[in-house]
């Protein structure tokens, strides 16, 4: 695989990607979510211990920019969880193209998590795999799979990783 | 078994009504149900048999908080054992599945090796190096097995019991769980992936939860905010042997009298219309079983439950870590002879449950909610009266009724 077309430029835009994705999420601006990725899209949260012997069972798996907003409407008026915040600590991005168009790439990422009591836990720890294209113009996630290491979730999962 | 400590009796006033939040919260009752209930008379699904399915295959699980290993020998026959050296109490297994190529099972602190039975083969310088050391003349590699896990293979699983005299198992479960047990297994299954979730609250909280259709349409909302779902399908709540129990229901029926119930008591319940799924195939399904039946819940005390919701099939072990701690383990199936299509439709439904699930990530909440607010007040009871005061289930699922069960048959067995 050729990484010559990689230009700074290049690279300095996927990487505005990652972080304008997990600040979106920080931020609390979840209707804006759904707008980083493809109208078809594949986004999964699956357990590492699933992912390395090939069982497809994820926890979050959205097949459509449509239910990506419907995990956001659920969140927001159906589902019942104790008030949360994330904090995405997300590195070391290694950036594949061939072409300048679409991008494979995997980064580690880490979330904290923080509810009433104040108490910041390491919630989630895991890598992103993804595969992103530009459309329009703008760079967008085809997929994004967050692979996790932490397979014990605890309490509940609501807040896309 | 001991008998229990009058200290910790219920009082007067309570019963399987009325249950003391002491149970939720005492150190000593949980360590009385380690002994009483887990390492007691109760079976403990341990595995599906297709997670170990060739010579040598293991996995490691628990009954109760014992840590055990389920195996396959070279006979082909499923074993089980509590993963702890009979030579210094290490972890023999340290891997939460695999397969042993050899069959052997040695604990790496000094190397005491096990065949798959847990009996012992191998002890390093059992007769000294060099004619130094060695183990006494008289000491039996019989004698120092691991400690074994009775086990019984029913219907594409594997349970397992620390109990001499814990019952057959089909009598254990008793006719109506047995007969939709057997439904969901009736064909090789094939696993599609764990998940796992850990709960900061009492193990007893989350088996409320799965005997309670009363909270269904009123703490989970996803079905109600999206228009999808009303509280008075058509179904059953079945109790056997007071503590084991199965909630059935069939989606599509609805009387008009029900819907006029809910609309005067402005229910959250009904609040359709509001918002609709943009993206529909979430709750595209199959009907797969001739019945009609699309929700089953069947629990199994103390440590399984067993459901099917819509296309969406799985296995939850009730893992207690702690008074106030539980894992909670799924393990997610379909069946062999599956279609793509089917296999597919499941994955999408698999959203629906689980840590994340848009149906039942509340449970994990609800349980917490619970386990934060009883907090000194022992003798305090709650009030489960809905349906009446007997235990007993019912033709409907507006009831606690399989919860009254639960806490008659806890109270028999701890003698309390």
């Amino acid at each position: 695989m050729s990484t010559a077309t990689l230009t700074l430029e290049l690279k300095n835009e996927v990487e505005d990607l990652l972080n304008t994705y997990a600040q979106c999420i920080d931020d609390d601006n979840l209707e804006q979510w759904p707008d980083f990725f493809t109208e078809q899209c594949l986004y999964r949260i699956i357990p590492r211990e699933n992912h390395e012997i090939g069982l497809p069972t994820a926890v979050m798996w959205c097949d459509s920019r449509g239910m990506l907003e419907d995990r956001v409407t659920a969140l927001r008026h159906a589902n019942v969880y104790q008030v949360q915040w994330y904090r995405h600590i997300t590195s070391n991005p290694v950036i594949t193209t061939e072409d300048g168009e679409t991008f494979n790439v995997q980064s580690n990422y880490a979330v904290f998590k923080t509810c009433n009591d104040g108490e910041s836990t390491v919630y989630n720890v895991g890598r992103y795999v993804d595969v992103i294209v530009r459309i329009d113009g703008k760079l967008k996630f085809k997929e994004r799979s967050a692979i996790y290491d932490t397979h014990k979730i605890t309490t509940l999962m609501v807040i896309p990783i | 078994m001991s008998t229990t400590p009058e200290h910790l009796k219920w009082p007067d006033h309570a019963d399987h009504t009325a249950v003391p939040y002491s149970v939720f919260n005492d150190q000593e009752v949980y360590e009385l149900e380690q002994e009483k209930i887990y390492n007691g008379d109760t079976w403990h699904f341990l595995a599906a048999t297709e997670e170990v399915p060739d010579k040598g295959s293991f996995k490691s699980t628990y009954i109760g908080d014992t840590p055990v290993v389920v195996t396959r020998g070279q006979d082909d026959e499923v074993y089980a054992w509590v993963n702890r050296c009979a030579h210094r109490g290490a972890e023999v297994c340290r891997e939460r599945h695999g397969k042993s190529e050899d069959g052997v099972f040695a604990c790496v602190y000094h190397q005491w090796a096990y065949d798959a039975k847990g009996d012992l083969h191998g002890v390093p310088f059992q007769r000294g190096l060099a004619g130094k050391g060695g183990m006494p003349k008289d000491f039996d590699k019989k004698q120092h097995s691991l400690r074994k896990v009775r086990v019984v293979v029913f219907h594409g699983t594997v349970f397992g019991t620390f109990g001499d005299n814990t019952p057959d198992i089909e009598e254990y479960m008793g006719e109506d769980v047995a007969y939709h047990f057997k439904r969901l297994m009736h064909k090789p299954i094939e696993i599609l992936g764990t998940t796992r979730q850990y709960i900061a609250g009492n193990w007893k909280f989350y088996s409320e939860n799965t005997k309670d259709p009363y909270h269904a349409s009123l703490l989970h909302l996803f079905h109600a905010t999206f228009g999808l779902y009303r509280s008075s399908q058509k179904g059953e709540s079945i109790i056997n042997n007071d503590y084991h129990s199965v909630l059935w229901a069939s989606s599509g029926t609805e009387s008009a009298d029900a819907l006029d119930d809910m609309k005067k008591d402005k229910l959250r319940t009904l609040q359709t219309g509001e918002y609709e799924l943009k993206d529909p195939s979430l709750l595209k399904g199959q009907q797969e079983f001739d019945d009609g039946i699309t929700l089953v819940i069947l629990s199994l005390f103390p440590s399984l439950v067993l459901q099917q919701i819509q296309n969406t099939l799985a296995f939850r072990q009730i893992l207690p870590k702690g008074k106030d701690e539980f894992e909670l383990v799924w393990t997610y199936f379909g069946y062999k002879d599956d279609t793509e299509e089917l296999r597919n439709i499941r994955l999408k439904q698999f959203n629906l449950i689980g840590p994340a699930g848009l149906i039942s990530m509340e449970d994990g909440e609800s349980t917490e909610l619970c386990q934060n607010a009883i907090v000194r007040d022992g003798k305090y009871t709650n009030v489960i009266q809905m349906d009446g005061k007997e235990a007993t289930g019912n033709d409907h699922l507006v009831t606690e009724g399989l919860i009254r069960g639960l806490w008659k048959g806890y109270k028999e067995l701890m003698q309390f």
